[in-house]
């Protein structure tokens, strides 16, 4: 049992007290190995750096993966576990090959890959990310690791930034497979190190989980130095890699008793802590939901635990046991919640707080108040003043723009996708009918096509990364079906809504080396597209007239939007434009664009406002100008 | 400031429009409170950030910080790169001590001028600095984009906004110094250290705006008109120009093949369609609506 461990150090280094020393594994044989951890992560002494930015919960975690010595390191982009694998990518490539993979599947399949020979592998994503894994994590449970194989998957309380907020830890149970859940950047840390141990030992993967909040708050990280391992080799056990249904029977029930010992085993490691207090309430917690308890009750009685998956029977059952009344605090589903109601106890928990949305120091306040831990505080009365709507929306100078004055123009019924370009759904271009998820939109389109009730022209819309990622199989579909749809490829050469990462079309590696480079005509080609046709996306006459012609064809037709998205690789600037305000006839036709840079002047016509362009937003794209019935927006020099 | 239980924890909220470099402002001060040896959590959320939205950042700092978000209510400074998004966090400021520190500079986004009627002003925050900062123990508005243009570079506008925050925090002048030049672009340091030194000076004789300099103009009354569109349907020639690029897209063309105005209540009156028509087959007409009062006094006349 450990009481409340220090978190702050006034000196450099520290002797951290958590389980990374290796203490937690003297006196306990769980895994039925014998190991010698002492050649572990054990005795690095670490520093922390205060001449750098503090650390973000993502670079922790790819800090904690690289002191692990993680050998392999593959993902796809996505908000908010992007930067994991860009901070991995800038460690020596001697120590880690890191590099994008076109799917999560794909990632996490080349991880395996590198764990069955012996090789320390990782893979991250976004909550959802895992779904298009999770055909592969379901059997690798069973078949286990090798070299240590961790997933960190970030979940999106809030919906930041994503199309739901599903829970991973019920992911992690479903799969069987034990989930970490460090509450700081720290703990992402040693968390993630940590994993790669209890993968091995363990034999199965293990998913360290993120929330958007951990990924992008930055504090002081205390680091140490990679541990060098000797390369295992593959291990000849037919048995067990190869995962046929007689394997699968056998390999069941151990992945059940794996569960039972990894349930021992948290509840004897030191990553359980256990702050005492009063005796009246305790409270049960996880991951980043500990911090909002420690700053509504400092001085509580808490059991932390460090994963909702397994269960830390033991330690959870001498917990309540020692006090009066259990309120469990979680994000999201009541998964800690509904195992304690299991195993007998009475506790209270989603009552007080809410199942969906992001915790906050207010939202767990006011749950201690309506539980009764807490007296509800007379709080002045808060300052307040009239909210404005500012929605993100498409970059000044966006190619996507054109794409979707074009299909408004031809009145299309739209299947969108997840990129940048799902901003065209809202005002003023509202192009866009349908969002499902990564590479839903071909397919959605041959499922309208197949119908048979839409009397508007069907055209998919799916940005050249998503296309990569899960566009492609659905392209033979609609090849495969012969339905009447268009697809419109709008490949602005970049995974643009991550940030900017390069992708197996764009020739560049994670790290900015030349590689292959993949030819999105060719690809159309070969699954038997016979109409495809690359447009230059700045030149709206030509799309709309291209799109036109690609509607009437009978199949399978393609258009690809071809130009650089603005911002990413390189932030493009070219010759501002201007309004003539003696031209304008303010009739709003550029206003239709929703381009950032144009915004109403004070000069009025007709009752209108007269357009003004922002001379350093302007990226000079001239759509507006070709928009403009009167001729009345040219670069500034003329 | 601000305490939580036994620790004292110092909470700054810096936000702004994606692009203004609310993030350096905050990694800048979140390094600065890290190298004074105190713990520090810099909390934000993006992927949005860059596409136009509001940005945010939380900066807590003391002996010890838990939770990375400030409780809303306990800011003990809001730093507002931005007047609106200065305004939209107002409710996080602690209402007995809290500081505001804000650009007066507005940015106008797109979605502000979607309104298609005549004498519309864009949809921004009305509240003014003299409003906001009357309700407030300390409070600083200052045209930081202006000043920062001055200088040369109107990026500089959140550096100017972080010398007016070193006034209100404890730190020393030449670690302030220090931590800039350790996070701004080198080729910008000079402008970015002038702009400091700018905002920290303005504190001396600072004044709050009055309403008439930042307020934006009313657009001038005028009469109230109704469009009218008439449409000589022999001279159709069902060619669909006008039914294209009509901006409220309020034109169709009928059964017959005919332009029809499809959603009158739409239609603006900005006449593309008549200039458009190459066969001269609309016209349009924005008649004065009249008030029903002076008809009867014209039919009485």
């Amino acid at each position: 049992m450990v009481f409340d461990i220090p978190r702050v150090t006034s000196g450099n280094t520290f002797c951290w007290r958590c389980g990374v020393c290796g203490v937690w594994w003297w006196g306990t044989s769980l895994g039925g190995k014998s190991v010698n951890y002492q050649d572990k992560a054990s005795d690095i002494e670490r520093q922390a750096v205060t001449s750098q930015y503090p650390m973000t919960g993502n670079e922790a975690i790819a800090q904690g993966a690289w002191e692990a010595g993680v050998k392999v390191a593959v993902a796809y982009p996505g908000t908010p576990s992007t930067e994991i694998l860009e901070a991995l990518g800038t460690y020596p490539a001697s120590d880690v090959d890191a590099e994008w993979g076109t799917n999560e599947k794909t990632s996490l399949d080349a991880a395996i890959g590198a764990s069955f020979c012996g090789a320390r592998a990782f893979t991250a994503m976004k909550h959802v990310g895992l779904n298009v894994a999770s055909d592969s994590l379901m059997s690798q449970s069973y078949i286990g690791a090798n070299g240590g194989l961790v997933l960190a998957v970030c979940d999106d309380p809030g919906i930041h930034s994503s199309q739901n907020e599903q829970d991973t830890r019920l992911f992690a149970r479903f799969a069987m497979v034990p989930v970490l859940e460090p509450a700081d950047a720290q703990e992402a840390l040693d968390f993630t190190r940590i994993a790669f141990d209890i993968s091995e030992e363990f034999d199965t993967p293990v998913i360290v989980r993120s929330t958007t909040r951990l990924s992008h708050t930055r504090s002081l990280v205390r680091r140490g130095e990679r541990l060098e391992h000797e390369d295992k080799s593959f291990i000849e056990d037919f048995t067990k890699n190869v995962i046929i249904p007689a394997h699968a029977r056998i390999r069941h029930p151990q992945v059940i008793e794996r569960e039972r010992k990894l349930g021992v085993y948290f509840d004897e490691c030191d990553l359980t802590q256990w702050h005492e207090g009063p005796s009246d309430v305790g409270i049960v917690t996880v991951g980043p939901a500990y911090a909002y308890v420690k700053e509504i009750l400092p001085d509580a009685t808490i059991l932390k635990l460090p994963s909702s998956y397994p269960l830390a029977t033991g330690a959870v059952e001498r917990f309540c046991a020692s006090v009066e009344r259990v309120i469990v605090v979680e994000e999201l589903e009541p998964l800690l919640e509904e195992q304690l109601k299991v195993l007998g106890i009475a506790v209270e928990g989603k009552e007080f707080f809410p199942r969906a949305g992001e915790l906050s120091p207010e939202i767990v306040r006011r749950g201690f108040e309506a539980a009764g831990v807490l007296e509800t505080s007379a709080s002045a009365t808060p300052l307040e003043a009239e909210p404005m709507a500012r929605p993100p929306v498409l970059c000044a100078g966006c190619p996507h723009i054109s794409s979707y004055l074009a299909l408004r123009n031809i009145n299309a019924r739209v299947a969108g996708d997840i990129g940048c370009y799902t901003l065209g759904a809202i005002e003023p271009l509202q192009a866009i009918d349908t969002c499902v998820a990564m590479g839903a939109s071909i397919g959605n389109a041959v499922g309208m096509a197949k119908a048979g009730t839409e009397t508007r022209p069907i055209v998919a819309t799916i940005g050249d990364s998503t296309f990569l990622h899960a566009g492609i199989p659905p392209l033979i579909d609609a090849v495969y079906s012969n339905v009447n749809i268009t697809v419109m490829l709008l490949d602005n050469h970049i995974t643009a809504m991550t940030g900017g990462q390069d992708h197996a079309a764009t020739g560049r590696s994670l790290r900015g080396e030349v590689t292959h480079r993949i030819d999105f005509n060719e690809i159309c080609r070969a699954v038997g597209v016979k109409w495809i046709k690359t447009v230059d996306s700045y030149e709206i006459g030509a799309m709309t007239r291209t799109l036109r012609e690609a509607v009437e064809f009978k199949g399978v037709s393609v258009i690809i939007s071809d130009r650089p998205c603005v911002l990413d690789p390189v932030k493009l600037k070219g010759e501002a434009l201007a309004v003539r305000t003696d031209k304008c006839t303010a009739c709003q036709s550029c206003m239709n664009l929703g381009c950032p840079a144009l915004s109403w002047d004070d000069e009025m016509y007709n009752g209108y406002h007269r357009i003004r362009i922002d001379p350093t937003a302007c990226v000079g794209c001239a759509m507006c100008s070709q928009v403009c019935p009167v001729d009345g927006i040219h670069p500034v020099a003329q | 400031m601000a305490t939580n239980g036994k620790h004292k924890t110092t909470s700054v909220l810096i936000v702004g429009v994606g692009g203004q470099g609310v993030i350096l402002v905050s990694k800048a001060l979140a390094l600065l409170c890290q190298r004074h040896g105190y713990e520090v959590k810099q909390s934000e959320v993006h992927g949005m950030a860059k596409r136009g939205g509001a940005v945010f950042s939380h900066v807590r700092f003391g002996d010890a910080v838990w939770s990375p978000t400030i409780p809303a209510g306990e800011a003990d400074v809001l730093l507002a790169l931005e007047w609106a998004e200065g305004l939209r966090w107002l409710n996080y400021l602690n209402p007995q001590t809290g500081t505001l520190i804000s650009d007066t500079r507005k940015i106008i986004p797109p979605f502000a001028c979607l309104k298609r009627a005549r004498h519309v002003e864009p949809v921004y925050a009305r509240s003014t600095p003299a409003e906001v900062i009357g309700k407030l123990d300390a409070g600083y508005a200052l045209d930081a984009t202006g000043m920062a243009d001055e200088l040369g570079n109107e990026r500089a506008s959140n550096i100017v906004l972080l010398g007016v925050l070193s006034t209100v925090l404890d730190f020393e002048l030449d670690d302030w110094l220090a931590v800039i030049a350790d996070c701004v672009p080198p080729k910008t340091l000079e402008v970015n250290r002038e702009a400091f030194l700018a905002g920290r000076a303005w504190v001396d004789n600072a004044v709050v705006p009055r309403d008439e300099d930042v307020a934006i103009p009313t657009p001038p009354a005028g009469p109230e008109l109704r469009s009218e569109l008439e449409i000589i349907p022999e001279w159709c020639k069902s060619c669909d120009i006008c039914v294209r690029m009509c901006p409220e897209r309020c034109l169709v063309l009928n059964a017959e093949q005919i332009v029809e105005l499809a959603n009158p209540e739409a239609c603006t009156g900005c006449r593309i369609c008549e200039w458009l028509c190459p066969d001269f087959a609309i016209r349009v007409h924005n008649v004065p609506v009249m008030d029903p009062a002076t008809i009867e006094l014209t039919v009485e006349a």
